[in-house]
């Protein structure tokens, strides 16, 4: 018996739909997104997630590594590239990344998270030692590396395919990939806002060829900036076509775009509302989705202990040196310890499960 | 369990009002969504309309000197201190002139127990703004610089306040309130008031004609009951006078105190914010507080009771000396709103509204 509130909700027969099995539309999609009954979409949100992970809330210990920031595309949106040249540019040496990893060898980091720019300076090779220099320094770390972006730039700049440049970076030691780059599917938005990125074919298709090999991905979708709310739906339809066809992906991680010392920093910043509605409209829609992460880096983390109650099962990291978002003018800390995440976790009334990066528990008796 | 959460969910969901040891059984044992929906229901109960309201104020922090030295301020300088100061009246009408500028209607001049400032100081001040500022409403002194201005004035609570309102004091703001339970402010040291005193200012001021509002500052050494205990006092007062126009719970900003720790979590304020709609059914609004917990926990609890965005606070010194650094334009206060499914609205001290 569902409590007044429940029952007199607009989203009541929504509600009703999910919890019999059904899917989520393109237009339950759209009325979610339309509705101002926050806690009610962070109900159905809770419910499936509930279904899925009950209460367990993970979260891991990582190394973020961003070799370089120079980068030859422009996309409007972002904070952290610069050209060749150009003040605040960096470009890590193999032993400067060697340093950065020997500096933190006393902690159980449990993956290595490598992103960095489209750099023409850099030689090919240098992609493909970053991820065998990790692999010899943390033998058992996870290393999750490279966005199909990189992908799609490494196979252009060797000549070789999509799959082989993947081969060899599999061969090196990368594990999984991230979800970034993925942005708005729409072509709308792409041609206004990342004219040089992938295509969402392209991005899907290298997290096929991902999935096809073993190897598991994450998928994004960067909010808040000119996107319509139908935009938003059939990005997350087009992410949950893919799962089910290849069911490679792990998480879902909406990300809120940061307009601070980007081109477009006359936008608002994204709201609480929206933030919440995002995670749990993910939680939704992406039924098929093993995990919905609510990145503090970029959420707060105010915003992303919250997000818990909202669908969210994942909170990510303690990430020492993140350096996309802080560029962006998130002002969020730059790490979290394992006791403060837990904390997060447990006030909520969640459980905390420290987890590798396929989601395998770890540290049981610490956490 | 389940089953004493349906029955006080009931009770709130037939208009009954919550003992105090049913308001501790939800804060211990709901969850955040249950809580949202329960105090929402309330909110939207008291404020069917579809309105957030928002006030156009100014803080003026007339004197940083204060006595009174609490372990949670970060604010205060001893009496002789290099870098204490009393504000002259041109540095303040300098400041109102600002406000006016800005929409603003109101100030709320706080500061802190000053030994040189007797009740001719305020009287005299009080007097020169109603006459240079008609328009301008003077929402002011909070109860522990009521009690001390009376102490150190040798007069009675009552001959103060009459004179501060003859003066053109017109309401008084709720802060000081801390925790009204004796113990925790014998322990945070705040020895400003005890919480009779706090409680008969108000009920003073309330006597006379006079609206205040009232606030709890969360999130230090207090536990749960103590949270419930202060929110019954300010219910009962208010069964008794009904001159609380609003409620404000914010959490204790810990950078640069004595006491130090750390700031609660936004999880623990959209739950207090929840338990503190759904205790004061006789308090007509409540505060989210942007200023401590940013725009989007204060945006996201307007789901959790609050049907109020608090000040544009053109100028605020106290929390911000204590770590709160958030801003927002007045913009951005209609967008936030807005943006949640709700009407701005600009109000006064008293609710009506002025658009």
């Amino acid at each position: 018996m569902d409590p007044l509130y429940i029952k007199n909700s607009s989203l009541i027969d929504l509600y009703d739909k999910i919890k019999s099995g059904e899917r989520a539309g393109f237009e339950d999609g759209l009325r979610l997104f339309h509705s101002n009954d926050l806690l009610m979409i962070g109900k159905i949100a809770d419910h499936l997630r509930r279904e899925r992970n009950g209460k367990d809330t993970y979260f891991t210990l990582n190394q973020h590594i961003n070799p370089t920031n120079i980068c030859r595309n422009s996309c409007l949106f972002c904070a952290f590239y610069r050209k060749e040249g150009q003040q605040g540019g960096y470009r890590l040496s193999l032993d400067q990344i060697r340093r950065k990893l020997l500096d933190r060898i006393q902690e159980d980091i449990h993956e290595i998270h490598i992103v960095g720019g489209l750099d023409d300076g850099l030689p090919y090779d240098y992609y493909i030692d970053v991820i065998r220099l990790v692999r010899e320094i943390r033998p058992k770390a996870h290393i999750k590396a490279y966005t199909a972006v990189e992908i799609a730039y490494l196979a252009e700049r060797s000549g070789k395919s999509w799959g082989s440049v993947l081969d060899e970076l599999i061969d090196a030691g990368l594990n999984t990939m991230p979800g970034g780059g993925a942005e708005m599917f729409s072509s709308r938005v792409k041609r206004k806002l990342f004219m040089d990125k992938l295509t969402a074919e392209e991005w899907l298709k290298i997290h096929a060829l991902a999935h096809e090999r073993g190897v598991h991905t994450n998928a994004t979708m960067l909010y808040g900036h000119i996107e319509t709310y139908e935009e938003r739906v059939m990005h997350l339809l087009r992410l949950r076509e893919a799962q089910d066809q290849s069911g490679g992906f792990l998480a879902y991680i909406p990300l809120a775009f940061h307009p601070e010392n980007t081109k477009l920093h006359k936008l608002p910043k994204a709201t609480g509302f929206d933030d919440l509605k995002n995670i749990a409209i993910g939680r939704i829609i992406l039924d098929n989705f093993p995990h919905i992460k609510a990145y503090w880096v970029m959420l707060g983390k105010k915003m992303a202990q919250i997000a818990l109650s909202f669908g969210a099962d994942d909170i990510d990291g303690s990430v020492v040196e993140e350096k996309i978002y802080h560029m962006a003018g998130s002002d969020s800390e730059q790490m979290l310890t394992r006791k403060q995440l837990i904390g997060l976790i447990t006030e909520s009334g969640f459980i905390p499960v420290e987890r590798d990066a396929l989601y395998n528990s770890v540290n049981r008796e610490v956490a | 369990m389940n089953a004493r959460l349906n029955q006080i969910e009931q009770k709130i969901l037939k208009k009954e009002r919550i003992s105090a040891q049913e308001g501790l059984v939800l804060f211990n044992n709901a969850d955040l969504l249950t809580l949202g929906f329960l105090s929402n229901f309330v909110r939207t109960a008291l404020h069917p309309h579809r309105r957030v309201t928002y006030i156009i104020d100014r803080n003026i922090n007339y004197t940083n000197i204060c006595v009174a030295q609490c372990d949670f301020c970060a604010f205060y300088k001893k009496v002789g201190s290099p870098e204490g100061y009393v504000l002259k009246k041109d540095q303040i009408a300098r400041k109102i002139e600002e406000t006016i500028a800005l929409g603003g209607t109101q100030i709320l001049m706080q500061g802190g127990l000053n030994p040189a400032l007797k009740i001719e100081f305020f009287e005299d001040l009080f007097r020169f703004i109603r006459n240079q500022y008609p328009t301008i409403r003077i929402h002011s002194l909070s109860p522990a610089e009521i009690t001390y201005v009376a102490k150190i004035s040798r007069l009675t609570l009552e001959q103060t306040l009459i004179r501060l309102k003859e003066a053109g004091l017109a309401s008084i703001p709720g802060g000081g309130a801390e925790i009204l339970v004796d113990e925790v402010r014998r322990k945070l040291n705040a020895n400003k008031t005890t919480t009779s005193q706090w409680l008969e200012v108000m009920e003073t001021a309330h006597h006379l004609g006079m609206k205040t509002t009232a606030t709890m500052m969360f999130g230090h050494i207090e536990t749960l009951e103590d949270r419930i205990e202060h929110l019954v006092r300010i219910r009962n007062l208010q069964d008794k006078t009904g001159g609380f126009t609003a409620f404000i719970p914010w959490t204790y900003q810990p950078n640069n105190t004595k006491l130090g720790g750390e700031k609660a979590s936004a999880f623990d304020y959209l739950r207090t914010l929840a338990i503190s709609r759904l205790m004061l059914d006789n308090v007509p609004n409540i505060q989210v507080s942007w200023v401590t917990m940013g725009a989007k926990i204060a945006q996201v609890g307007l789901q959790f009771g609050g049907n109020d965005f608090g000040s544009l606070m053109i100028e605020e010194n106290v929390v911000a000396a204590a770590g709160a650094g958030f801003r927002l334009s007045l913009d951005e206060i209609k967008r936030q709103i807005t943006d949640a499914g709700y009407e701005p609205h600009q109000r006064d001290m008293e609710y009506n509204l002025l658009n």
